[in-house]
């Protein structure tokens, strides 16, 4: 029998977030993002204090705060700095790499930090660079957040000008630089071989593992690669402690997180939520609703486009985590939301990811740079009716094919919502085939 | 490939870019990006520089800019890179133009994020005045290219032209935009609609106090 004196566990907090509680207090850019305005927000605040902690309290913190990676896959952040060597045994220097390369489609959170709140993310450089004794940083942004990189390149001039960055950073005696590379346009190099590629002044086509990028990465020195959000909120992280992270979402996937809700709300944005938050709240509470109203939602995409649709009905409730999105058949990924209403043409809006894979494909290994264009022909012919029903078997068994036999993930990202697709809206596929072979209805098995 | 851009000729662009060299602002700027890498690791500079490059040309154009291959040549001796390795950076990523564009380069995006909020609309907006999705207008003015997710997806549909962003379009939007562009005047950057950036259109659900004023809420930490 159990021991009914046993105290239970509360439920975990699923938000709605404080005010207080907030990371990114500028994120909508009502203030100056400039540094002095960031200093009476709370940034740069005794930041040598924090790395006077020292390197390896530090990493413990931030394993102990179970900060899970906040570029899609979630791993933990604190066990990924770990794996920085504690020194060079041969004299090679240590690098981190931040990944600003924000590109994939719903996801538009690393915008905001950088436009808006940019002193965090350097701040957390240097205290991430620190911990992980790395001899500088380099923040790899997309090309085409030009405004944003502008803003970046003069946020670093402003913490070189008052000491925070390079010898002797915020006067903690640790040497430290932190520099900003522009990309130009290509989805792959937000793939952590592919961008230290790219940084190298290649094309960036990802690397085989092993080595790993913490063995051999940038310039062939330790290197670490992590998403903007992770390091933007690492100093806080250090101020406020673990127990104060962990007190925001489910066990397993603890924090606040920058949600970005896209397509068929009344009102789309970009807020930082508890994470755990339940579809249903999020929406409400930020959105202003489903547009026509919570009947009328057909699917959403949640994490985004690389993973699965859920339909409406399984969506609704489910707590926005990575163990919630995951037990519907789909994944937190960044947390960008796309919600899709009645209106939508599914098949379409499938293909039309497809057809981003395709073009974003970079052509290294042979099962998706033909798969992703095979697959999005055939989502074509899918989309307007003008196929034969066997070939969406014939499509779910070439998706099956391109995923996990790839160098890089962008072979299962371009599988992936195919398959959900097929998985939850295989009738409306067959409808359509069906109706464009005349109009005729499917023939009832004859007596 | 049917829609990979048509390389000028060779000659011709020889006799116009054979003598690029930087500006003495750029040749300034270069020793700066150069000096961001490692000794000996220049060639990461590639990028950056095929940018600047870029930026030159257009400012001597009066378009966008492009990257002849004279240029991605003259970069490859700076960095001391063959050619060709430039060449497989200029050709692998899309923001670097292989051939010459209008004054304005209109990017819209249509992928899922922007198609469910409307970018079939801005397209239209954009044919009715003249573009052609992979084309310049006979004045020179637009080439209009269908782009790929920008991360602006809580602010669909978008378009980026040359280096701003017009956001939360609309067809009448879209098209006032261009019109503004062609009469020679700076259209509002940013959201189209009254709304602050990404917050939700109507005014923010938190952080109110932003708003007002540069609020600390570390007072309220507990």
């Amino acid at each position: 029998m159990a021991d009914d004196t046993a105290p239970v566990a509360p439920p975990p907090f699923v938000g709605p977030l404080e005010d207080k509680d907030r990371i990114f207090t500028n994120v909508h850019g009502f203030q100056d993002w400039g540094i002095d305005a960031a200093i009476m927000r709370g940034d740069w605040d005794n930041t040598k204090a924090l790395l006077a902690l020292g390197q390896d309290a530090i990493i413990d913190i931030m394993k102990a705060s179970n900060l899970r990676g906040r570029g899609g896959a979630g791993f933990p952040t604190g066990m990924k700095w770990s794996f920085m060597p504690k020194e060079s045994k041969d004299g090679r220097p240590s690098f981190l790499v931040i990944n600003a390369d924000e590109s994939e489609p719903g996801s538009c959170k690393d915008r905001e930090i950088i436009r808006h709140d940019p002193h965090k993310l350097i701040e957390g450089a240097l205290v991430a660079g620190f911990a992980m004794r790395a001899r500088a940083a380099y923040i790899y942004i997309r090309g085409e957040f030009i405004y944003e990189a502008k803003v970046l390149f003069a946020a670093v001039e402003q913490a070189y000008a008052k000491g925070f960055l390079g010898k002797n950073a915020c006067g903690s005696g640790y040497d430290f630089d932190v520099f900003v590379h522009r990309g130009a346009g290509a989805y792959i190099c937000g793939e952590e071989t592919a961008q230290i590629e790219s940084l190298e002044g290649k094309k960036g086509q990802p690397r085989l593992k092993p080595p790993f990028p913490a063995g051999a990465g940038l310039y062939g020195c330790p290197t670490t690669v992590n998403n903007v959000e992770s390091i933007a909120v690492s100093p806080t992280i250090l101020r406020r402690g673990a127990a104060w992270f962990n007190r925001f979402g489910r066990e397993g996937n603890r924090g606040t997180k920058l949600f970005q809700i896209s397509g068929h709300v009344n009102k789309p944005c970009v807020v930082e939520e508890s994470m755990s938050i339940p579809f249903r709240e999020l929406i409400d509470r930020h959105c202003g609703g489903i547009r026509g109203g919570w009947d009328n939602l057909l699917a959403v995409i949640p994490g985004g486009s690389s993973v699965p649709l859920v339909p409406a009905r399984e969506i609704m409730d489910a707590p926005m985590d990575f163990d919630g999105l995951k037990a519907v058949g789909s994944g937190l990924g960044t947390a960008a939301v796309i919600v899709m209403d009645k209106s939508t043409d599914i098949v379409r809006a499938i293909s039309r990811l497809s057809y981003f894979y395709k073009h974003e494909s970079c052509g290294q290994c042979t099962p998706c740079r033909e798969g992703t264009g095979w697959m999005w022909r055939v989502m074509e012919r899918l989309r307007t009716g003008d196929a034969d029903l066997s070939e969406i078997d014939m499509l779910h068994q070439v998706t099956k094919q391109v995923e996990g036999h790839t160098i890089c993930a962008l072979g299962d990202a371009a599988a992936w919502p195919i398959q959900g697709l097929i998985r939850h809206f295989r009738p409306e596929i067959e409808r359509r085939i069906n109706d464009n072979k005349g109009g005729a209805p499917m023939m009832e098995a004859a007596e | 490939m049917a829609d990979a851009p048509h390389i000028p000729d060779e000659a011709k662009t020889r006799a116009r870019w054979g003598n690029f060299a930087w500006t003495a602002e750029n040749a300034e700027q270069v020793k700066t990006i150069i000096a961001r890498y490692p000794a000996g690791r220049q060639q990461s500079a590639v990028m950056p520089l095929l940018d600047l490059a870029q930026r030159q040309v257009g400012a001597e154009t009066q378009t966008q800019g492009w990257l002849p291959v004279p240029v991605m040549e003259y970069i490859g001796d700076q960095l001391d890179m063959p050619y060709m390795r430039v060449y497989e950076v200029a050709t692998f990523y899309t923001m670097y133009n292989l051939a010459p564009v209008g004054r304005y380069h209109v990017q819209v995006c249509g992928t899922t994020p922007c198609m469910l909020r409307g970018s079939d609309d801005v397209f239209a907006a954009c044919k009715n005045k003249g573009l052609v999705k992979g084309a310049t207008t006979p004045d020179g003015l637009f080439t209009l290219t269908e782009v790929e997710c920008l991360g602006a997806c809580a602010n669909a549909p978008m378009v980026q032209i040359n280096d701003d962003n017009f956001e939360d379009l609309t067809y009448d939007s879209m098209s006032a935009v261009l019109e503004t562009l062609a009469a020679g005047g700076q259209p509002k950057i940013g959201p189209q609609i009254e709304r602050q950036t990404s917050c939700p259109e109507g005014g923010p659900t938190t952080l109110k106090e932003m708003v007002e004023g540069n609020h600390d809420y570390r007072g309220a930490w507990a």
